[in-house]
């Protein structure tokens, strides 16, 4: 439910996981589903959105232009950076978010270098979102996966989550982690010792009063959880016989979830390479490809809130039986 | 002839920054001639320190430093202490103290953060103190030990 009506994310940049709060990841979850449920395709329309993608993506650039324009609003932007100012002629990004700010209601952006989202917020004139910044955020990654979670158990208090395979480069697994400490959760970390979760994580989430366990053994944990986060083990990062020795330790197979909770989910930011074997996928559990999926609901909401200043007043009002 | 004869020349106006940790001298003196490379410096390492033991100190001639320029430097000398001169008299006397962030200062040791990149001065919040002295950037929000800047 919506603790207040004072809108939380309008006309205001999404940079980070902590940006947010329990309140505000409440709303958007609030506003997906209510997206979900009841499309609402004039929400941006006369908004004109920059999809401003100066590194390659496929989920968050297509769920977010989706996104758009299941809301009714019009797209401008790039794909890579190579065939505008920046990759062809030098610009910096400040001068092009300088000059993108003035023609669109909105930036969405990703970036090869860390930090670049935040530089762009303190640069435009008109909202930021970040849909990766390097290695560092992934905000609406976060959203969608809460919202999911949010959906699989009807609650974000107290989940029991076990985060597995590489916890050390995984931005998503940091930001997941630290988005659901607001709400008490508990953590089992399943991962090799050279993709353990790093230490300043480690220590954030001891200062947030998290419980969490590192674990060794991916079944030992699956009857104790309500979503088991799956990450893929990156090739690169190891020679050939060390890759197959840790990546067969953690592949995720049907006959693993034999002892699971029936509530449990399993999740995975994907691509999957052979972390979920494929006969996960026919039982109950898998729950990765509609996670993909809310990743449109979710960014709906946030940018609807973001751009709709009454939204929230709206909605509640819509869901007390007034007029919307 | 007095017994009690200064180990470093007294400066007629200036700052004189005193109880710096021995061996953090030599950092405070690079940052400073970074600030500054014609200032002019008198410097004591490894006095004999009653409170201490031992110290380091520094005497800036013709800069006088206000409150904020040693916060920047409290980073090597949290609990230093600084006397403003004036006339060989001091006019001023305050202890250093931790700065809550430090702006434009040390390069981010990220060298995959933005600040590498763009025309923008790096800012860095500082958490924890002493030893554990963690320093943030607020662009790549990576997490520092201070030892790095020095």
């Amino acid at each position: 439910m919506l603790s207040s009506s004072a809108p939380v994310f309008s006309g205001k940049h999404l940079v980070s996981v902590s940006d947010l709060t329990a309140d505000s990841i409440q709303r958007v979850i609030d506003i997906a589903i209510q997206l979900k449920s009841s499309p609402r395709p004039t929400l941006l329309q006369n908004k004109v959105i920059a999809s401003c993608f100066f590194e390659a993506s496929t989920r968050t650039r297509l769920s977010f232009e989706t996104a758009v324009q299941r809301l009714g609003g019009s797209l401008i932007g790039f794909a890579d950076a190579g065939n505008t100012s920046m990759g062809k002629k030098g610009e910096t990004l400040s001068d092009s978010i300088q000059m993108i700010s003035r023609y669109a209601d909105a930036i969405i952006m990703r970036h090869p270098q860390e930090g670049a989202a935040r530089l762009a917020s303190e640069i435009s004139s008109v909202p930021v979102i970040n849909g990766g910044d390097g290695a560092n955020q992934h905000p609406t990654q976060t959203l969608l996966d809460l919202f999911t979670i949010y959906e699989a158990r009807g609650s974000l208090e107290g989940v029991k989550v076990a985060f597995v395979g590489d916890l050390k480069y995984g931005r998503t697994v940091h930001s997941l982690a630290q988005a659901l400490a607001l709400f008490g959760a508990k953590y089992y970390f399943v991962a090799p010792d050279a993709l353990a979760m790093p230490d300043y994580i480690q220590e954030e989430l001891l200062e947030a009063g998290v419980q969490f366990e590192c674990v060794d053994n991916l079944e030992d944990v699956i009857p104790l959880v309500d979503i088991l986060y799956m990450t893929r083990v990156q090739k690169e990062r190891f020679d050939p016989t060390e890759y197959m020795h840790i990546a067969s330790k953690y592949v995720l197979t049907a006959a693993m979830l034999k002892n699971a909770p029936e509530h449990l989910k399993v999740l995975h930011p994907l691509p999957r390479v052979d972390e979920i074997d494929v006969s996960v996928d026919k039982t109950p559990h898998a729950f990765y490809f509609q996670q993909a999926e809310n990743g449109v609901y979710a960014r709906q909401a946030l940018l609807a809130l973001t751009l709709c200043p009454n939204l929230d007043k709206q909605l509640l009002t819509s869901r007390e039986g007034g007029q919307a | 002839m007095s017994i009690h004869k200064l180990q470093v020349e007294a400066i007629q106006q200036g700052t004189v920054i005193d109880h710096i940790p021995a061996g953090n001298g030599l950092k405070i003196i690079n940052r400073l001639q970074l600030l500054n490379s014609d200032v002019r410096l008198t410097v004591g390492l490894n006095l004999p320190s009653g409170e201490m033991g031992c110290k380091d100190l520094i005497k800036v001639d013709q800069w006088r430093f206000t409150q904020d320029e040693a916060a920047e430097l409290a980073l090597f000398a949290p609990n230093a202490t600084i006397n403003v001169i004036n006339d060989y008299k001091v006019v001023d006397k305050f202890r250093m103290s931790q700065p809550e962030e430090l702006n434009g200062l040390f390069d981010c040791p990220n060298h995959n953060c933005i600040t590498h990149n763009e025309p923008v001065d790096t800012k860095f919040y500082v958490r924890n103190s002493g030893a554990d002295m963690k320093l943030r950037c607020h662009y790549c929000e990576r997490s520092f030990s201070s030892a790095l800047f020095g």
